[in-house]
């Protein structure tokens, strides 16, 4: 199984790090080409605004469309924005996603949180929560059918998703020592 | 957002969660271009460029190597017009060792402080006690011991002086060999070995245990100070940090709107000369450059910074 992450901007190699850990073939997408032979594609956390601007750039903005309606892409904050169909900003994206997304929605670095999280489609969650980790967070205003929320802040707000093969996540699972996350996604690429 | 401020404070209650905060914005900053703006104007330029991140200034380095007299934090008010102008995060600069200015600085709510040697120091033993803000520090460094007494003060981010305002990107690659090339060395060293060698830099032990162990910096380390080409962008990433600062490179160039994106894509294409190649192509004319090798040390702003 060889899973891609964009490697335009941001934190890629922390994604590719817990990949390997748990014994995926990993490579770093920059151009179009690099995504052949791939089974499951990461976006990572970073600048949402440099990250879509080098994909418009170097031809990745269809290519990446192109792979998503095939194959699993699981979105991390900037990552999420990336994905979403609607957002309150002007700003090269993909959009394949039937979520809407405000960008740095909690505010400046200086709201920047963590708090832990039950992740609804998991059994345990609710005794062994996740540490979601939210920096210059976006959060989700609303979605739309076939979506399901999986993740949700204690006051409700929606900060995870999925739509099918589509993961998307407002926190960074990639930050944590918690595998579970990527552990979810490899499952979703395996079936 | 009347109560974000009590609620951030609750969810992140713990110290690990405050550091793992700080830390984990500069981890998204990685492979990017931070770039020194004076105006509005310029910082919607940097963004629309592809920056990640600008840092707010009145004047940048070359100006004010130029100007000579005291270089202080820039006014808060030009700062928070920068904030109002872009999307992405804002850093500033305060004094070394000016404490007040930082605590202004986190009153206006800037996304990172710069605790820089290109203002002038206001404390000639003591740096800032960074711990003591919720806002993250970005901080100076030639060498791993330097490196290491930063992070134990508190900073979440380092990146390598240069030598700020001269186009002249020697100092830049030092700074990054010594603190890349001592890291490799410590992966050579006994366990028995790293007492006296923390002694030795002056750093802490703790740290220079874990540095062994994870065989990086426990933060993000950027390169700054004299970084003026896409080929000098790329040259900095080769040579192993995370991601580069711009001061005076861009907007004392011919064509700074030309300029910050080709840096920009260097820096991300940074392993593909083909890509270098055409980004660098009629970029109008470099900031005119000082060579490191004709400025007297005391003229070398590196220096400053215990």
């Amino acid at each position: 199984m060889k899973i891609g992450v964009l490697a335009l901007q941001g934190a890629f190699r922390e994604h590719m790090t817990i990949l390997r850990r748990l014994g995926a073939d990993v490579v770093e997408v920059r151009l179009p080409e690099d995504l052949r032979d791939l089974d499951g594609l990461i976006l990572p956390g970073g600048e949402s605004t440099t990250i879509g601007k080098l994909a418009a750039a170097y031809g990745l903005i269809d290519s990446l469309k192109r792979f998503a309606q095939d194959r699993p892409v699981w979105g991390t904050c900037a990552g999420m924005i990336l994905m979403a169909g609607k957002i309150d900003f002007d700003q090269p994206r993909l959009g394949f996603m039937n979520i809407a997304v405000q960008r740095n929605a909690f505010g400046r670095q200086a709201d920047s949180f963590v708090e832990d999280l039950r992740i609804c489609v998991w059994k345990d969650s609710e005794r062994h929560p996740f540490p979601g980790v939210f920096i210059r967070a976006p959060k989700i205003l609303d979605s739309g059918e076939g979506v399901e929320v999986i993740a949700r802040l204690s006051d409700g707000t929606a900060v995870g998703a999925q739509e099918g093969k589509w993961l998307a996540t407002a926190f960074h699972p990639e930050l944590t020592q918690d595998m579970r996350f990527h552990r979810y996604f490899i499952d979703i690429v395996k079936n | 957002m009347m109560n974000s401020e009590t609620t951030a404070d609750a969810r992140t209650a713990d110290d690990a969660g405050k550091i793992l905060v700080k830390r984990g914005l500069a981890q998204m900053l990685k492979g990017g271009v931070i770039m020194d703006v004076v105006t509005p104007d310029h910082a919607v330029i940097a963004e629309k460029a592809g920056a990640v991140a600008v840092m707010a200034l009145e004047r940048v380095p070359a100006d004010i190597r130029a100007h000579g007299g005291v270089a202080r934090m820039s006014d808060p008010g030009l700062i928070r017009e920068i904030m109002q102008a872009v999307s992405i995060p804002v850093m500033a600069k305060c004094r070394i060792g000016h404490f007040v200015e930082a605590q202004i600085l986190e009153a206006i709510g800037v996304d990172y402080i710069d605790e820089s040697e290109v203002l002038t120091p206001a404390d000639e033993m003591y740096h800032v006690n960074k711990h003591n803000f919720r806002i993250p520090f970005v901080c100076g460094c030639r060498n791993l011991g330097e490196a290491l007494r930063r992070i134990g003060e508190g900073a979440a981010m380092i990146r390598t002086k240069g030598e700020a305002g001269t186009g002249d990107v020697v100092e830049a690659v030092r700074h990054a060999r010594s603190v890349l090339g001592e890291i490799r060395m410590l992966q050579n060293k006994a366990d028995e070995e790293l007492m006296s060698y923390a002694k030795e830099i002056g750093a802490p032990y703790e740290l220079v245990k874990e540095t062994k162990a994870l065989k990086r910096l426990p933060v993000v380390n950027f390169a700054a100070g004299g970084i003026a080409t896409p080929a000098d962008a790329a040259l900095m990433m080769q040579i192993g940090v995370d991601g580069v600062f711009v001061g005076s490179g861009i907007f004392k160039s011919g064509d700074p709107a030309r300029r910050a994106k080709a840096i920009v894509e260097a820096t991300t294409h940074y392993l593909n000369p083909d890509i270098l190649a055409r980004v660098s192509e009629n970029l109008g004319e470099p900031m005119v450059g000082i060579n490191v090798g004709s400025l007297d040390p005391k003229e070398q702003l590196a220096q400053r910074g215990w």
